[in-house]
């Protein structure tokens, strides 16, 4: 598969979940487990494109996927992604744990809504997946609502 | 009292972006479970899958054939062990009956997750496969679930005790009986405080390191200097060759601020396989084996005169300790009842506390430990009592407020408040509202078949946990002193570190801490790192938990920074040939204070006081750092007014929070995004207690809420949007003025729920439901109101619908409808 852009190639054993295989085998520990169940949605990350938590997926399955994690979604000279930086502007982050699969839950909202300011609601109802028990998500949906009107602005 | 010190602030104040999030927005961050060691084995606990019973035998055969299995322990084998888990805060004079807790079970289990044996080797998914390979035989014993029914000792959760009873505590202050007799109107209510869990979205996490006689552990604390002591006193590890860690944490919310049973297997295993071990919980651990919180069963009494002057408050508090005691178990409601009394002026108060074992996991501090309790027990009776008297509630507290003259006000209990001015709050708060407006919405809204109603509440709490001398061994009966340190390091090239002891978990301290040590020594915050969690690094410490660490924690740093300033100044003085005096902080600079051109940066000062001695003054000690070590005369007591407004579907029960005001006071702020923050997160707390959370065991003891699927944590689309403001009255207990925040929107929230709820629903007969209030309890209450109900469902009287489980103690034998989300 692609990871972040980077072609990877390892041999797994069939029940590796998605997340065990980026974390323990790539090393990239930015996608976190916080739940047994698919609710917390702190392992999200993007497989081709569409947001997907990343321990309902066997690495198997997702063979030749095109894979981007946290780690991926910073430029490569090190300016942040939009929705980064929202997050950093409006405080929507306070232990951090949730943050990069609550990011990249929002990309996937923000791309699949398209140009054009978003509204509270759908951003609200966008991130049901995805538990943050620290900033009542207030500062989160500003967030979001601030980086999807960034996105806006600057076509990709 | 020390006096508030007007100080040269340029950062303190302002919303400064974190200095945290760079590395967090970037997945860069470091929590346990990112962390690996060279040669580290893998841990996973056997657990009981009964409530009860004794152990009769153990056999591993089955897990130690597997691949990579290097060993299974059972509580025998850990009979080394110095000491059991800790109970470190007992009230004073009062004795405590309670069972020794140890790591593993040995010979009975006493709840449904009772560690029974654990599992190391080379692979964590063969470990946990392992775990599940161990063939445990139990002999099950009789359960008892309710706190009510656990009282009477019919069922004993141990045997030796002879008793479920573990301790009864009364303080107080005047005649609660004869105010009672006297009044024209009283009040009574029995209120639960139901089972909740912290739920932090990092479980906890462990790795310990045992290496040629030394201890290190990474630990998903909040507690890390209180690890290394524990661990020094239960493995007999002198206490300089053990080293803690706590790296990020992934939020803690109480529910790290516990000594657990993992870390104590992890370090003893580590020592025996002379290996690196690592334990990661799962969620379906956390939800069973991370204490739970709150758990009361509260009988209250109000008793005021006709005109609505409250003259007596009681409380009989029976508290779920659940199995065993956790770390602070005991103390949990006597927190909550240092301040009984609230917001108000009432004479005459008294808190009877029973603490009573059940089969059921420790139930510890969680955000706001008991003081969450205690100010709903008195906001919701508070509403009670107005409905009585026919009163408008707002007008009730009015009345009763504490006025802001009266401070420092000395309460019945012997606390004294320092500053308050809750009127204020209060104000601010209803003008933000607008209640005409609203009383027209709710009007036009009944007539859709939509309920509103709005509900206040208005708290003051204690927190600032420090000072040691009240809360150490001779005063409140905890096992160490409560105060905080700093070490203010300045580099030869003028930027700073500041090392601090409390332990932080999300509330952004590297942020707060540089902008207050920043400001004092006329540097940028930026330049300004605060190291956090290591006890190897700065001075010992006492952690992050009761909004203590900007109160205690960060005016330690302030003091530190402030002695490197007055050093700084002298070593200014000596080289412009200037008098001391003369020397303030200018514009990033220590500068003349006639002639600001004059002066030197940080860097220049540091350049002096480590590279070029000649530049120093005569006799005076080179380098530039100061360790410190705070602890304050009087604990700080933060207030505010929340209102809460809530429509309900009159066709469901289901409850929605539409607006959320909150008016807060914790003093001057140092920057006002991060308090903002903390109340946000601490509201949505409280409206996930109120509306969706518990922790829900069945009659047998069953934990019928083990994961995220039946525990509803409430989502982005269960909140609302917070309208939130502040006002700045000084704490006059520390030099910075402040108070704390971190908690104070968890203990305002539920009554302004509760207290809205039956707002909305008192026209059509209810006049009280107990939380949770979900869709299934307020639809009953709704329907045995219009007279639909079968039976007498007492809901008059605070009785929990029986439906909901009889005589339940919120998580005593009820339906798992926490889940209805």
């Amino acid at each position: 598969m692609n990871v972040n852009g980077q072609p990877v190639e390892s041999v797994v054993a069939p029940r590796l979940l998605l997340v065990h295989y980026l974390r323990d085998v790539l090393g990239l520990t930015g996608t976190h487990v916080g739940c047994d169940t698919s609710n917390c949605g702190a392992c999200t990350c993007l497989v081709d494109g569409e947001s997907v938590k990343s321990c309902t997926l066997l690495a198997v399955q997702a063979d030749g996927a095109d894979v981007t994690t946290i780690e991926g979604m910073a430029s490569a000279d090190g300016e942040l992604h939009p929705l980064q930086q929202g997050f950093w502007d409006e405080h929507g982050l306070q232990c951090g744990y949730c943050t990069p699969g609550m990011i990249m839950a929002a990309a996937d909202l923000v791309e699949r809504h398209g140009p054009g300011p978003i509204s509270e609601e759908d951003v609200r109802r966008g991130i049901e997946g995805n538990l943050c028990r620290c900033t009542g998500y207030h500062n989160i949906v500003k967030a979001i609502r601030a980086a999807a009107d960034k996105m806006s602005e600057v076509p990709a | 009292m020390t006096t508030i010190q007007e100080q040269p602030t340029k950062h303190v104040g302002q919303s400064l972006r974190r200095k945290e999030d760079p590395r967090l927005v970037t997945g860069r961050a470091k929590y346990v479970d990112d962390i690996v060691v060279h040669g580290m084995l893998h841990m996973a606990v056997v657990r009981s899958p009964e409530a009860h019973a004794r152990i009769v035998s153990i056999d591993a055969s089955g897990a130690l054939a597997l691949p990579g299995i290097k060993a299974v322990y059972t509580g025998e084998d850990l009979s080394d062990l110095l000491a059991p888990l800790p109970m470190a805060w007992a009230p004073p004079g009062v004795e405590v009956k309670g069972p020794d807790r140890w790591p593993l079970a040995r010979g009975e289990v006493c709840h449904v997750g009772d560690a029974v044996a654990m599992v190391v080797g080379d692979d964590k998914h063969v470990v946990a496969d392992a775990a599940q390979c161990v063939v445990v035989e139990y002999e099950p014993l009789p359960v008892v679930v309710d706190v009510e029914e656990a009282l009477k000792d019919e069922i004993l959760v141990h045997e030796s005790l002879g008793t479920n009873t573990t301790h009864h505590w009364t303080m107080g202050g005047g005649d609660v009986d004869a105010a009672i007799a006297e009044a024209d109107v009283v009040v009574e209510r029995r209120i639960v405080n139901h089972r909740t869990a912290g739920a932090p979205i990092e479980p906890r996490g462990v790795i310990a390191e045992y290496r040629a006689g030394s201890l290190t552990v990474w630990s998903s604390t909040q507690v890390p200097h209180l690890l290394r002591l524990f661990y020094a006193v239960q493995m007999g590890i002198s206490e300089d060759r053990v080293r803690v860690v706590a790296p990020e944490v992934g939020g803690g919310f109480g529910g790290k601020l516990q000594i657990t049973a993992e870390e104590t297997l992890c370090a003893w295993a580590s020592k025996r396989l002379d290996r690196p071990v690592k334990w990661i919980e799962t969620r379906s651990e956390n939800m069973a084996v991370s204490h739970h919180g709150r758990d009361q069963v509260d009988y209250v009494r109000m008793a005021a005169k006709a005109d609505g002057t409250i003259t007596a408050f009681h409380a009989n508090i029976i508290q779920d300790v659940g199995a065993y005691f956790g770390l602070l178990t005991p103390m949990i409601p006597e927190l909550g009842a240092l301040v009984m009394t609230g917001c108000y002026k009432i004479p005459n108060v008294r808190t009877d506390i029973t603490g009573v074992l059940t089969n059921k996991y420790i139930t510890d501090a969680i955000r706001g430990a008991g003081r969450p309790e205690m100010t709903h027990m008195l906001e919701v009776t508070i509403d009670q009592l107005a409905s009585e008297l026919g009163m408008d509630p707002i007008e009730l507290r009015h009345k009763n407020f504490i006025a802001p003259g009266d401070f420092p006000y000395e309460t019945p209990y012997g606390i004294t408040y320092d500053s308050g001015n809750y009127a204020t709050t209060l104000d601010r708060a209803l003008e933000m509202l607008d209640m005409d407006a609203l009383r027209a919405e709710q009007a036009s809204l009944r007539e859709q078949g939509i309920l509103r109603g709005v509900g206040f509440s208005t708290y003051t709490e204690i927190c600032g946990l420090a000072p040691s001398r009240a809360v150490g061994p001779k005063g409140f009966g905890l096992g160490i002193g409560l105060y905080e340190s700093a070490l203010v390091r300045v580099h030869p090239t003028g930027s700073v570190t500041v090392f601090t002891g409390a332990s932080p978990h999300g509330q952004g301290h590297e942020t707060g801490f540089a902008q207050i040590v920043a400001d004092r020594l006329g540097t940028d915050p930026s330049v300004v790192e605060v190291i956090h969690g290591d006890t190897a690094t700065g001075p010992m410490g006492l952690g992050t938990y009761g909004s203590r660490s900007l109160s205690i924690g960060g005016v330690a740093a302030a003091h530190a920074a402030e002695k490197l300033a007055e050093k700084c100044k002298a070593i200014v003085a000596f080289n412009l040939e200037a008098s001391v005096d003369d020397i303030e902080v200018i514009a990033g600079k220590f500068a003349l204070a006639g002639d600001p051109d004059q002066g030197m940066t940080l860097a220049e000062v540091a350049g002096c006081a480590y590279i070029d001695a000649s530049a120093m003054p005569e006799g005076m000690e080179l380098g530039l750092e100061q360790t410190l070590i705070y602890d304050p005369s009087n604990f700080v007591f933060p207030f505010g007014a929340h209102v809460c407004v809530v429509d309900i579907d009159a066709a469901t029960g289901k409850v929605d929070v539409v607006r959320w005001i909150a008016v807060d006071d914790c003093g001057p702020a140092i920057n006002p995004m991060l308090i903002d923050g903390q109340v946000h997160g601490g509201v949505a707390h409280g409206i996930g207690q109120a509306l969706y959370e518990q922790v829900v065991y069945d009659d047998r003891g069953q934990l019928v809420t083990g994961t995220f699927m039946d525990y509803a944590l409430p989502t982005a689309g269960e909140i609302p949007s917070f309208e939130t403001d502040r006002t700045e009255t000084p704490s006059p207990s520390n030099s910075l003025g402040v108070k704390g925040i971190g908690e104070a929107g968890t203990i305002a929230a539920t009554p302004a729920i509760v207290n809205a709820v039956v707002d909305a629903l008192r026209h059509e007969g209810v006049s009280y439901v107990d939380m949770p209030l979900t869709p299934l309890r307020v639809w009953q209450a709704l329907e045995e109101a219009r007279g639909r109900g079968d039976g007498p469902r007492a809901s008059e009287q605070g009785v929990a619908l029986p439906d909901q489980g009889e005589g339940s103690a919120g998580s005593g034998p009820t339906t798992p409808e926490g889940g209805a989300a």
